[in-house]
């Protein structure tokens, strides 16, 4: 009873075509951000801002980046993760070579620097598809670690190509502690994740899913195949990129260029496929199960063995998780194609009937 | 112009070794549709499977037999329990699936077997063969010129059962359509089944011949990656693809790490080595957009 | 009826398309006058479809000229016949499977929003105008077509008749002077197919929509359309008007099957 839109008539199209058309929705995510910015920030303790909520943040920040290239424009990446690594060398380089240059502004550039490098991987996407351009993208991936690694100039001649980050400087004040640094983020992230939403909706958005769903019939309707897949892939690395900076500069503040490694990518990709593909809700909802499984994990395995006094490894415990990520992947595929996402859904449509049956 | 000859012909060798990766997953895109990423994860698990059963202490030959029993099992349930429930699904999500089980096989094999890396002992030695290192003082490795030959008998085999057994032309009819092969009664589910048990096989010869040379380990797994820019270069559904693609990519892969690096040392500074990492998929991807059906793939016309 | 058919505007001169070795359509000529309803019939493999994607870029012949409103075209891609106000529905449905009726109905006319994707990640400036504009106009097509009651729902969870009247929708919101319709009842039960006809011949009247038909059902395209042309095996055996056509030599052999 508490959860439907019965008597929320919209009298006009732009009643109907809101951000979030039904009430409580509205009012949920108004609740939601309060408890972010407000909420969250009172109680949380330091170690749920450094290893939880900061890097729960960047990641959803990048499985949105993934999804609207995948789950919107249906052109699969393997290479996310080189993404972020551009993003955050690009943020590297700006902070050391431009004297006071705002740290804002050089996220939005490295942003802006990964979408240079997205748009060039995904020239071929013009060419192939499916799985020929999956493949493609790992050219991505390693070819960019390896750049990184080998060019001391983007790395300021540190060796292996690991970067310290600067000092992050907000209007004169630096950010030092952790819930400063998860403010920043969670900035960020919510205009971000605004702005993807507002995209995926318009016609921009359309343009995407129809080249995903029909790239013939888009084509004849007048969707020019190329510049929505470029457009595609430009957006999507930016976000990666934007991600890939917060990471270097408000979660490790060091990194190297093997950390952006294929299977971080793989990490982003499980994260939209158990979220749900073609939901920036569920690029969240994924990103917060990926990172929260490891560390249930972690501390129900070696309960359970005592449990049942059997005899545990640690390396047992990360074989567990690969084998629980696989298996989880495999179901999703099977079970729920479009992940946690549309679960959330189909339990509002059964809190809209409830408490009644049918 | 020897030592070009060496690296050449080293690149050419390990190229085979691509292509048996390669194979594998030829096999499985040919007849049933699906890019099967774990192929490599199923290299590894094969490996992992002879030298476990040669640890609990089984002789060589038996130890080959259990491991083709184990693989054979793992591609039936494979197909039970995962592909046969995503038949509607498009291809992009089978991918996906294969990713998922890729990190199955890779949690589930060490936890049987164990993880530590351990040799595997065939009884060929990798050292050079004498008479070329003779005559014409080149370091050719024993070892890679039996695995070549592996390769061939391999190739060989599967050509003439695709060609000859009745199993083999139901393969074929499936790989050509699905719809007109289960129309005139063939059991796509069994052909399905097979196909994995097939490629399970090749996934054995291929592990135990990257076992033999670099030992078992996890890394085993990453011969998928190498495989992938074969399998673009030389189209997804060719067999001869895969030989030809193989080769191509190993000899251009050790000629470029052999004769690159000093360039761009040159240019930039600095140590440029490991570029086998990329440039594979590079020299892939820019054969892509000339010929994008790949060297022996068929061009698709799209129908509307 | 009070229509009144134009000039030709559409002109097709020796047109020839193969794929490979295999001769799709082989010298073919014919044009299509402005308000007219054209149809293509020709027994299964006549090269019907082959025809429309010719017309709207997405094959190009080997040999022949196009001329549209006595231009000829040249180098033709299929978002330029969009842009040309071409549209088109498909053999087997094209709808945007992942999308509801109106987003798919929407997307029929993207080439007319010229908001780009900032100004859309902002909701500023022209993007919200827009789409409340857009969104009147493709209200109207539903209006039309009389599919109200599902425009929110998920196109691959309606029936194959309702599927087919929403790719009609899709091509009529880009508000085309030219529509190409790929069998447009193919697979409908009678009372489908009536409603169908009478959007077609609807659409052409009210709106003076110059239409390509490619259909089976004899009765159909004798009923509603103005000239049909012939083709059989890629080649053009007939061209007229319905009774013309009905009674040509050629055209029975080829519907009786005799002589092959």
């Amino acid at each position: 009873m508490l959860y439907r839109e019965a008597g929320q008539f919209k009298t006009t199209y732009a009643a109907d075509q809101q951000i979030f058309p039904i009430r409580q929705d509205r009012i949920g995510i108004i609740a939601l951000l309060v408890v972010a910015f407000i909420g969250v920030p009172l109680f949380a303790s330091e170690y749920w801002f450094s290893a939880i909520l900061i890097p729960f943040l960047i990641f959803a920040l990048a499985a949105i980046g993934l999804n609207v290239l995948t789950g919107y424009a249906g052109q699969l990446s393997l290479g996310s993760a080189a993404f972020m690594a551009v993003g955050a060398y690009a943020a590297y380089n700006f902070q050391l070579r431009i004297e006071g240059i705002p740290i804002l502004v050089s996220f939005v550039l490295a942003g802006l620097t990964a979408a240079g490098v997205g748009i060039l991987f995904g020239l071929p996407s013009l060419r192939i598809k499916g799985f020929y351009l999956a493949v493609a993208t790992l050219a991505a991936q390693f070819f960019i670690v390896w750049c990184l690694t080998k060019f001391p100039w983007l790395s300021n001649n540190s060796s292996s190509g690991v970067i310290s980050t600067q000092k992050l400087i907000f209007f004169g004040h630096e950010l030092t502690t952790p819930v400063e640094k998860y403010l920043l983020v969670l900035s960020v992230v919510v205009v971000l994740a605004l702005a993807a939403k507002n995209m995926v909706r318009s016609s921009t958005g359309r343009a995407w899913m129809a080249v995903r769903d029909m790239d013939v019939a888009a084509s004849v309707i007048g969707i020019k195949l190329m510049p929505t897949k470029l457009l595609a892939f430009a957006v999507s690395s930016f976000y990666c990129g934007v991600a890939g900076a917060m990471y270097a500069f408000c979660y490790l503040g060091s990194v190297e260029p093997d950390g952006f490694s294929l299977e971080m990518s793989f990490k982003i990709l499980f994260m939209i496929i158990i979220g749900g593909v073609g939901s920036i809700m569920g690029s969240f909802l994924g990103a917060a199960f990926i990172l929260l499984l490891p560390i249930f994990l972690d501390v129900a395995l070696p309960f359970v063995a005592d449990l049942f006094g059997l005899p545990f490894a640690s390396a047992t415990v990360s074989h567990i998780q690969i084998t629980v990520f696989g298996a989880l992947i495999m179901f999703f595929l099977i079970v729920e194609p479009h992940g946690l996402a549309r679960l959330w859904q189909i339990a509002k449509e059964k809190l809209r009937l409830w408490p009644f049956p049918h | 112009m020897n030592f070009f000859l060496e690296v050449l012909i080293g690149g050419l060798l390990s190229g085979v070794m691509y292509a048996l990766v390669a194979l594998g997953f030829v096999m499985i895109y040919k007849a049933s549709g699906v890019f099967n990423f774990a192929q490599g994860a199923m290299v590894y698990l094969a490996a992992l499977s002879v030298v476990g059963c040669i640890e609990k202490g089984a002789p060589l030959w038996l130890a080959i037999i259990l491991a083709f029993g184990i693989m054979t099992l793992f591609g039936i349930a494979t197909e039970k329990f995962v592909l046969r429930k995503l038949v509607n699904q498009p291809p992009i999500a089978l991918f996906m699936a294969t990713i998922g089980l890729a990190f199955f096989i890779e949690g589930v094999a060490p936890m049987i077997f164990g993880s530590d890396p351990r040799a595997l002992e065939l009884g060929i030695v990798d050292e050079p063969i004498p008479w070329v290192l003779d005559n014409w003082n080149m370091v050719i490795s024993k070892f890679d010129l039996v695995a070549a030959g592996v390769a061939g008998v391999l190739v060989a085999t599967l050509a003439l059962f695709f060609q000859y057994t009745r199993v083999g032309r139901a393969l074929r009819a499936v790989a050509d359509d699905h719809q007109a092969a289960l129309s005139i009664g063939i059991p796509l589910q069994h052909i399905w089944a097979i196909v994995w048990g097939v490629a399970g096989f090749v996934a054995l010869v291929a592990g135990m011949m990257w076992g033999a040379r670099n030992g078992v380990q996890f890394a085993l797994t990453f011969t998928a990656l190498k495989a992938l820019p074969v399998l673009i270069l030389g189209g997804f559904t060719s067999v001869p693809g895969a030989i030809v693609g193989g080769l191509i990519i190993g000899a251009s892969e050790k000629l470029a790490e052999i004769y690159i690096p000093p360039v761009m040392q040159n240019m930039f500074g600095g140590n440029f080595g490991g570029i086998e990492g990329w440039f594979p998929y590079v020299l892939a991807l820019l054969f892509l957009l000339v010929r994008p059906e790949g060297l022996f793939g068929e061009k698709h016309i799209d129908r509307v | 009826m009070s229509k009144k058919i134009g000039d030709v505007i559409l002109d097709l001169q020796n047109i020839s398309l193969r794929f490979g070795g295999v001769k799709a359509l082989t010298d073919i000529s014919f044009d299509v006058r402005e308000h007219e309803i054209r149809a293509i019939i020709g027994p299964n493999g006549a090269g019907k479809s082959s025809m429309l994607n010719v017309i709207n870029g997405v094959y190009h012949p080997q040999e022949g000229r196009i001329f549209w409103h006595g231009q000829e075209r040249k180098n033709m891609e299929p978002h330029m016949a969009a842009q040309q106000n071409i549209a088109r529905t498909f053999q087997n449905i094209a709808l945007f499977k992942g999308m509801t009726v109106l987003d798919n109905i929407m997307t029929g006319r993207i080439t007319k929003m010229k908001a780009n994707f900032i100004e859309h990640a902002l909701w500023f400036g022209r993007a919200k105008k827009e789409e409340l504009e857009h969104r009147k106009k493709v209200e109207e097509v539903i209006d039309f077509l009389e599919i109200q009651h599902i425009r929110k729902t998920p196109v691959n969870r309606l029936p194959y008749g309702l599927q087919k009247r929403v790719e009609l929708g899709r091509a009529l919101a880009a508000e085309p002077s030219m529509l190409l319709l790929d069998e447009p009842m193919a697979g409908m039960n009678v009372e489908e197919k009536q409603d169908m006809c009478r959007f077609i011949l609807d659409v052409n009247d009210q709106f003076g929509t110059t239409i390509v038909l490619i259909e089976h059902d004899m009765g159909v395209v004798m009923d509603i359309s103005d000239r049909v042309v012939v083709l059989d095996y890629g080649k053009k055996i007939g061209d007229g008007e319905p009774d013309e056509v009905k009674n040509n030599e050629d055209v029975i052999k080829a519907y009786l099957g005799a002589g092959h």
